[in-house]
């Protein structure tokens, strides 16, 4: 059977959503919330050649490569985040970041 | 003449203005020489117009003066006009006169009050309202200054308007006069709808043919003249407190004395009696009308006796007097006397005035002390108030030596007593009789007391605060030359003016103009034809009725009490007003206190509020309370809510977009 | 073909399961290793399409710097191995079932099960380009000219990340010593530098 553009859309498709699963069923550690967001972002780009190969537009893959970019800045800043919080509070438990609560 | 006519009623206006709007400027004394120099000119120009017109010719009899026109509306045209014939002329003269007296009273009696230019601005207004009152030439005119003087009295019995007892005796007069008034006016517009104006020239010329008409209401086919007058004549209880709308009168007295003098014995009380002889051309020709008329008149002068008899406040005593002597009035007219009721409208503002003035001045003489029983004694503290208050008494209680030099001398309530009785004699009809027989006994107990007052005050031992009585002393001489200029006319009026009213020359008097002379000759004609007992009658009744006075509180003083203890039900019945306030109290004020806040509490409340504003904001609440769990606090209830948001919406455009 | 097809199929449920481990796994050592093998499986699946420059960026860029990054946090933080909350379990169910719709929608949407999805519509469905060009020059050719400012624009938003991180996390620790070469350079020569005449044989 041809692979398809479909079957790495589907691809895409599980990946995100198994990204977004990971959010809000886990209660462990923050750490694991940005690593689902890592997989989003995987599942974006994923899309992304996908599309730009079918198309025959190289532009996907130009916007896949800005994309990937901006993953790994925004992942060094929420580490180092985590870092501080870690710092002023002892644990990084989910469960207990509720200061917000209102 | 006309400019007289116009001096007379705009004078109190002026000063009222002036003295109620610059008060400030001008201060208290000048404040009581502007009002009390308006009514003295007003009362002498009063004596002039009465003069002119009681003793000119037939052509002068009546003016008609138009100051502008008030309201012109399809087919009604009403103007401020003055109509001046007898019967506003005599009406001008007690009014101006009385007034007159009660503004130089007052200069005495309220020294030291803080409100001076305040009362005095009061009293001219009322003055003036009462004067266009009677110089009316049409019923809306009329009900202005009816409307006027309800006002006037209320602002005048809560003068002093800390006290919450005068508040609440203010709007009590006020209210009750509301329900007479509400009659009143439902009585005017039916006379506009019968015969399409409002000025009394077209409505007495009309009288006949209205007599005829007919009129539909609830279903029943009743005779509208009648109604109408039965209308106009509820009007009149309200105002003159007859039986029914009569619980005003004595809470009144929370009122400064001179307005009780002047208002609710002389003046507003009478409007209702000036009002009906006004309107005696159809008054006549409703006879329904005018013997309930007498009937009410003849109830309220018993009713009102009889709870005299057992009061101790001396100007609760006065005050039941009055509304006794104003039943007289009234069925004097309704058997048709009325020059007679007007007689002794006129004689009975002199001695009733002399009466309240006088209690005032003892009142101010003990300090403000009103109850009797703590008084006692007091001719040799204040002996001039004790004559004049003799007088007085003598005038009320009708007493005079019969038959002398034609008519008879005596006191002015002698002779307009005298002839209002006989007049009701000579009726030779059933009210009439049962008016004649209640007249005589409430002259017995009239006579009874308003001696005992006399005995109670002015004899015996002083009852009351020794501090008190080393301070009593006679009241100065601007509070007594009032008091002798009434004594004067409560002790000659009646002498003087009887042939002009009821004698030999009343035609001349009264003219052609002023009230139903057919009629009118006719009852006065029987009434001088009565049989010799029925002329001693009231006089013998009185007489008795002074001497069993004296015995009671004189000769065997213990008595009184005695008797309070045998009869103790009369006793209480008369004490507390036959009931008639806590009867009202149960019939209409509670239930509309009832109704007032069931309307509150439940419709206004608990309906609108509860279901509008009320309602919104505790839904808004919860509303904000069950939302506020949304916000938990951990990121990942924010992740999940996100998700479902977006799980919808990508739905949404899913489906809407197949 | 079937070749293809197959390493297709392999390195995609590899990806797909990778990620599963990652959200469930107990230790957040093991959830970073299965984020690096799920980002090694996504390279594999780029090569497969003819992308090569961007898997070979994504295995320098994301397994070499950032799942290290991750790698190193998880080492630092002294995280303890939790059990696993009961909430996992309770909200497994509503949660499974919202991600089941929401992928069910990827899919209608993108056309991939089925019926006409307007989004592919517009597409040429032309099969992939092979050779024509390689793609790390066919990249180059529009990346340094057409979108020369978005290429600027990135290296500005990795500047900011690390000046981000670098003020976020620095602390100066009191007790520490430290050169300040500025102030050693602008020493005036006063306070250095101090002429004595000495006396012969007596020393400073």
């Amino acid at each position: 059977m041809t692979i398809g553009l479909g079957h790495y859309l589907f691809v895409a498709a599980v990946l995100f959503t198994l990204g977004i699963l990971g959010i809000f069923l886990n209660r462990k550690n923050v750490i694991v919330i940005l690593m689902c967001v890592e997989l989003m972002l995987l599942a974006v780009n994923i899309n992304l050649v996908a599309f730009s190969v079918y198309q025959g537009n190289i532009v996907g893959q130009v916007f896949a490569m800005l994309v990937l970019t901006v993953a790994a800045a925004e992942a060094a800043i929420g580490l180092a985040i985590l870092v501080v919080y870690f710092r002023n509070r002892g644990t990084i438990e989910v469960e207990d970041i509720n200061a917000m609560k209102g | 003449m006309d400019l007289a006519i116009k001096l007379i009623v705009l004078l109190p206006l002026l000063a009222a203005a002036i003295a109620g709007l610059f008060c400030r400027v001008i201060g208290d004394r000048p404040a009581q020489f502007v009002t009390c120099a308006a009514l003295l000119i007003a009362a002498a120009l009063s004596v002039f117009v009465f003069v002119r017109i009681g003793f000119g010719p037939e052509s002068a009899k009546l003016i008609v003066v138009k100051l502008f026109s008030w309201m012109d509306s399809g087919t009604l045209a009403v103007s401020w006009s003055l109509r001046v014939d007898t019967l506003t002329a005599v009406m001008l003269i007690v009014v101006t006169g009385v007034s007159s007296m009660v503004h130089v009273y007052s200069i005495g009696y309220m020294a030291e009050d803080p409100g001076i230019p305040r009362f005095m601005s009061y009293l001219s207004l009322f003055t003036f309202f009462m004067l266009m009152l009677v110089t009316s030439d049409n019923l809306v005119q009329l009900f202005f200054g009816w409307e006027g003087v309800g006002l006037a009295s209320y602002l005048l019995i809560g003068f002093w308007y800390d006290k919450p007892s005068a508040n609440d005796a203010a709007m009590k007069a006020f209210i009750v006069n509301r329900v007479g008034d509400f009659g009143f006016a439902l009585g005017i517009f039916a006379i506009w709808m019968l015969s399409g104006s409002v000025n009394f020239a077209e409505i007495f010329a009309k009288g006949p043919e209205m007599a005829q008409a007919r009129i539909e209401f609830l279903g029943m086919n009743l005779p509208a003249l009648e109604t109408a007058c039965l209308l106009l004549f509820v009007g009149a209880m309200g105002k003159s407190a007859q039986l029914g709308l009569h619980t005003w009168l004595p809470d009144a007295m929370e009122g400064p004395t001179p307005v009780s003098a002047l208002i609710h014995a002389a003046t507003m009380v009478t409007a209702g009696v000036f009002m009906v002889c006004r309107l005696s051309p159809i008054f006549e020709l409703a006879p329904i009308a005018l013997q309930v008329v007498t009937l009410v008149g003849a109830a309220t002068a018993f009713f009102a006796a009889t709870v005299g008899l057992t009061q101790f406040d001396i100007k609760r005593v006065v005050a039941y007097s009055t509304c006794s002597q104003l039943g007289y009035m009234f069925f004097a007219a309704g058997v048709g006397a009325y020059s007679a009721a007007m007689f002794h409208l006129m004689t009975h503002a002199f001695f009733k005035a002399l009466l309240f003035l006088g209690s005032g001045s003892v009142i101010h003489c003990l300090h403000h002390e009103q109850d009797m029983r703590k008084m006692g004694g007091v001719r040799e503290k204040a002996p001039q108030t004790f004559y004049l208050m003799w007088i007085g008494t003598l005038a009320l209680a009708g007493i005079g030596v019969p038959f002398i030099l034609g008519n008879g001398i005596g006191f002015a309530g002698f002779y307009s007593k005298d002839i209002m009785l006989e007049s009701a004699y000579g009726a030779h009809s059933v009210v009439g009789m049962i008016a004649f027989w209640l007249g005589t006994i409430a002259a017995f107990m009239t006579a009874f007391y308003s001696t005992r007052l006399m005995f109670m005050t002015f004899y015996g031992k002083y009852r009351g605060d020794h501090h008190t009585w080393d301070h009593a002393h006679e009241s100065p001489a601007v509070m007594l030359i009032p008091l002798y200029v009434l004594g004067i006319g409560a002790a000659l009026s009646g002498l003087v003016a009887y042939d002009w009213f009821v004698g030999h020359d009343w035609k001349h008097f009264w003219g052609t103009s002023s009230i139903a002379v057919k009629s009118t000759e006719e009852v006065l004609h029987h009434a001088h034809q009565v049989p010799l007992w029925v002329k001693l009658a009231p006089l013998v009744f009185a007489l008795s009725g002074i001497a069993l006075s004296y015995y009671f509180y004189i000769v065997r003083t213990e008595l009184p009490a005695l008797t309070v203890k045998r009869f103790p039900g009369l006793h209480d019945l008369f004490y507390n007003k036959w009931y008639f306030d806590e009867l009202y109290d149960a019939m209409f004020v509670k239930p509309s206190l009832r109704i007032g806040r069931a309307f509150w509490k439940k419709g206004d409340e608990a309906t609108i509020n509860g279901l509008g504003p009320d309602n919104i904001a505790a839904r808004a609440q919860d509303m904000a309370g069950a939302l506020s769990r949304f916000q938990s606090g951990y990121l990942y209830h924010y992740a999940f809510a996100m998700l479902v948001g977006v799980a919808g919406l990508v739905t949404y455009f899913m489906l809407s977009a197949r | 073909m079937l070749l293809q097809a197959l390493a297709f199929y392999v390195f995609a449920f590899v990806v797909m399961a990778s990620a599963t481990m990652v959200v469930v796994s107990r230790n957040p050592v093991y959830s970073v290793l299965f984020l690096i093998l799920a980002f090694f499986n996504a390279a594999a699946l780029f090569i497969l399409i003819g992308a090569e420059f961007i898997a070979m960026i994504l295995v320098i860029v994301y397994v070499g710097a950032v799942a290290v990054l991750f790698l190193f946090v998880v080492m630092m933080l002294d995280i303890n191995v939790t059990q696993l909350r009961e909430g996992f379990l309770k909200y497994l169910p509503v949660g499974s079932l919202i991600g089941l719709v929401l992928l069910l929608e990827i899919l209608l949407g993108l056309g991939v099960l089925g019926g006409n999805s307007p989004a592919m519509e517009g597409l040429a469905k032309s099969g992939a380009q092979v050779g024509a060009i390689d793609n790390t020059r066919a990249i180059g050719r529009v990346l340094y000219t057409q979108y020369f400012y978005l290429f600027q624009a990135a290296g500005v938003v990795l500047l900011v990340a690390m000046i981000g991180a670098i003020v976020l996390t620095l602390r100066s620790r009191p007790g520490v010593r430290r050169q300040r070469v500025a102030e050693q350079l602008y020493r005036p020569k006063d306070q250095t530098i101090a002429v004595v005449k000495v006396p012969t044989r007596e020393g400073v």
